[in-house]
């Protein structure tokens, strides 16, 4: 195991109850890498990420984040860890009665001791962050799919987190947004040394931001493929990898 | 003498002042010294941040405010910091545009009266397109789902038995327990019965009923429909051509009209029961309490209370549905329609009853 990991998963069986969708499931991911999960429909990409980031408790193995772990800490030990990490939903999951500021500054009304004008700037520079600045007292609803999954990683990013998960951030975006918030990732890691571990099949996004992927298979219930997308795409034996990233039909 | 706070050293000149800041600008030691950075700013501000070796989103924003209100420069930047500070806003002023304007108390009150009114209004057109709807039935396409009619009916009706029995008996146990003995001081005690049996059937009975047929069901589907339309269902019902009057509201009214009626019943013969225990506890032999309810209680009675019901079930149901078709976006708007619902339901079964004793006593019903 390296010494500059940030996440460590070692011999992790994930699903639900008692159905495993991937098992014995190992890999790392680096400080200030991009990583991304790559797999068909139903592989088990998103439930990885919520074994990942503590939602769903391992089957067998487990998860280390910056060494603790999320599945088994509780009470101060559960927080430290959670303040490490930022979560982008599919969704958004941005709250609906509250405005993008109000979204921003409830995480950081929580865990820091901060007057209320800070958070309130520290609101506007994370909104500034994503292009949002000049919707601060905006609801979810009044702005579109595209702007509540920005907002959504503005709030992700309020407590300055050393990794970063998203699910699906460029789905259902059009290819300007979604280069915008490629440039975005790759911004954040190389200024503030953020992790990335990011759910995607977007092929273009992932040539852009991708240090190193893997790729689940339903059949396998693992990782079949390990490496940097454009060698996975040019040099991979693998008929379901190769027509992955070719875009064949099976 | 300069004032030392952790990350922050303030120098006070002829010029103005210098702030020092240094170290790590985090959440926490941003919160350490912003009142005190901050409080230091009055007029031009120079800060120096040359020895500031980490700076993150917190960080950015207190250099961000002490630019803006100091107006001053910020020097000494490490060019990797000055890059976070640059991605974090420091190359733009906050625009206070961004604030929605707060509306004045005349503009608010106009606001209150259109929304009241355009209510009302969506009420009348709501019972229009209802009545077309029902109007309109008939085989194909026109249809009414009569499957959905029967599992309203069962949520609604037989699911709320054992609520509505449980107050109705209860309710009318209370009531001879409260009015048996002022009667008896005048030997009238046998006319608990004549109470209890009037008030269930006429009024509490219909009332009970209803309130809670409200509380259960009516927010029911005005949750359920809001969901929907928070989640575009209507939409797609729309566009498949289906009138969401038609496919979901008009089998809850209906399911509501028939149910409410025999709910009533149900509660009203509960509430007897449950004044005629108090009454057989006290000594009076069971003839003599339904010979009194039978002298004290005509058919028209029952029927007064039943004719309320199909109007409150109706009621209940349509507006339940209404505010739920009247959901805007976000989770938090199912939750106002369902409040909004309960509140209007209870509100107008207290109206109609009103209006329904007012035309009973004109019309001697």
């Amino acid at each position: 195991m390296s010494a500059d990991a940030i996440i460590k998963v070692k011999d992790l069986s994930a699903g639900y109850g008692e159905t495993a969708l991937l098992e014995h499931v190992s890999f790392e991911v680096k400080r200030g890498e991009v990583f991304v999960i790559l797999g068909g429909s139903g592989c088990g990409k998103s439930t990885l990420l919520k074994h990942l980031i503590g939602l769903l408790p391992p089957l067998a193995g487990e998860v280390l984040i910056d060494g603790g772990n999320l599945a088994s800490a509780s009470g101060e030990e559960r927080q430290k860890i959670l303040r490490r990490i930022g979560v982008g939903y599919q969704s958004g999951a941005l709250f609906g009665s509250m405005t993008l500021a109000e979204n921003i500054t409830l995480p950081i009304e929580e865990f820091t001791t901060l007057p209320p004008e800070a958070r309130e700037a520290i609101a506007w520079t994370k909104l500034k962050l994503v292009g949002l600045e000049n919707f601060t007292a905006h609801l979810p609803a009044e702005i579109s799919g595209g702007m509540q999954k920005r907002a959504a990683i503005a709030r992700a990013m309020a407590l300055d987190p050393q990794v970063l998960f998203l699910d699906e951030p460029s789905a259902g975006l059009d290819p300007v947004t979604s280069a915008e918030l490629d440039a975005l990732i790759l911004q954040l890691r190389d200024a503030l040394g953020v992790t990335f571990v990011i759910v995607s099949h977007e092929l273009a996004s992932i040539y852009a931001v991708a240090d190193r992927v893997i790729m689940l298979d339903k059949k396998a219930k693992g990782i079949i493929a390990e490496g940097k997308p454009q060698d996975l795409r040019d040099n991979s034996k693998d008929p379901f990898v190769h027509k992955f990233f070719h875009r064949e039909a099976a | 003498m300069p004032e030392v706070a952790h990350a922050l050293t303030i120098e006070r000149s002829e010029g103005g002042v210098c702030l020092k800041l240094s170290g790590r600008l985090d959440a926490n030691t941003v919160a350490e010294i912003w009142d005190e950075a901050l409080g230091a700013v009055k007029g031009k501000v120079t800060v120096d941040a040359s020895a500031v070796e980490y700076c993150d989103g917190a960080g950015s924003a207190l250099l961000c405010e002490l630019r803006r209100r100091g107006g001053g420069e910020i020097t000494g930047l490490r060019p990797e910091i000055a890059k976070v500070f640059e991605l974090f806003g420091g190359d733009v002023e906050p625009d206070d545009t961004a604030k929605k304007p707060v509306n004045s108390p005349v503009e608010t009150l106009g606001r209150l009266g259109a929304d009241f009114f355009q209510d009302l209004w969506e009420q009348v057109a709501f019972l229009g397109q209802l009545a077309v709807v029902f109007l309109s039935f008939r085989g194909g396409t026109q249809r009414l789902r009569w499957s959905d009619v029967w599992i309203t009916f069962e949520r609604a009706g037989v699911q709320a038995l054992v609520v509505v029995g449980m107050i109705s008996f209860l309710t009318g146990l209370i009531m001879a327990f409260q009015a048996a003995p002022p009667l008896q001081q005048f030997g009238v005690d046998i006319f608990v019965v004549n109470l209890v049996g009037l008030a269930m059937v006429r009024e509490l009975g219909p009332i009970m009923t209803a309130i809670v047929l409200a509380g259960r069901s009516g927010s029911a589907f005005a949750a359920e429909i809001g969901t929907m339309k928070v989640n575009e269902e209507l939409n797609a019902l729309n566009t498949m051509g289906l009138d969401p009057i038609r496919f979901l509201v008009a089998p809850k009214v209906l399911a509501g009209i028939m149910v409410t009626p025999f709910l009533i019943i149900y509660a009203n013969l509960l509430g007897v029961a449950g004044g005629f225990l108090v009454m057989l506890l006290r000594g009076f032999p069971p003839p003599a309490l339904w010979q009194q309810l039978t002298s004290a209680i005509g058919v028209h009675d029952v029927m007064a209370g039943l004719i309320k019901g199909f109007v409150f079930g109706g009621l209940v149901a349509g507006i339940g549905c209404l505010r739920g078709l009247q959901t805007r976006e976000g989770a938090s708007s199912v939750g106002i329609s369902t409040t909004r619902s309960v509140v209007s339901s209870i509100f107008l079964i207290v109206v109609v009853d009103a209006v329904f004793a007012v035309v009973y006593y004109v019309i001697d019903f």
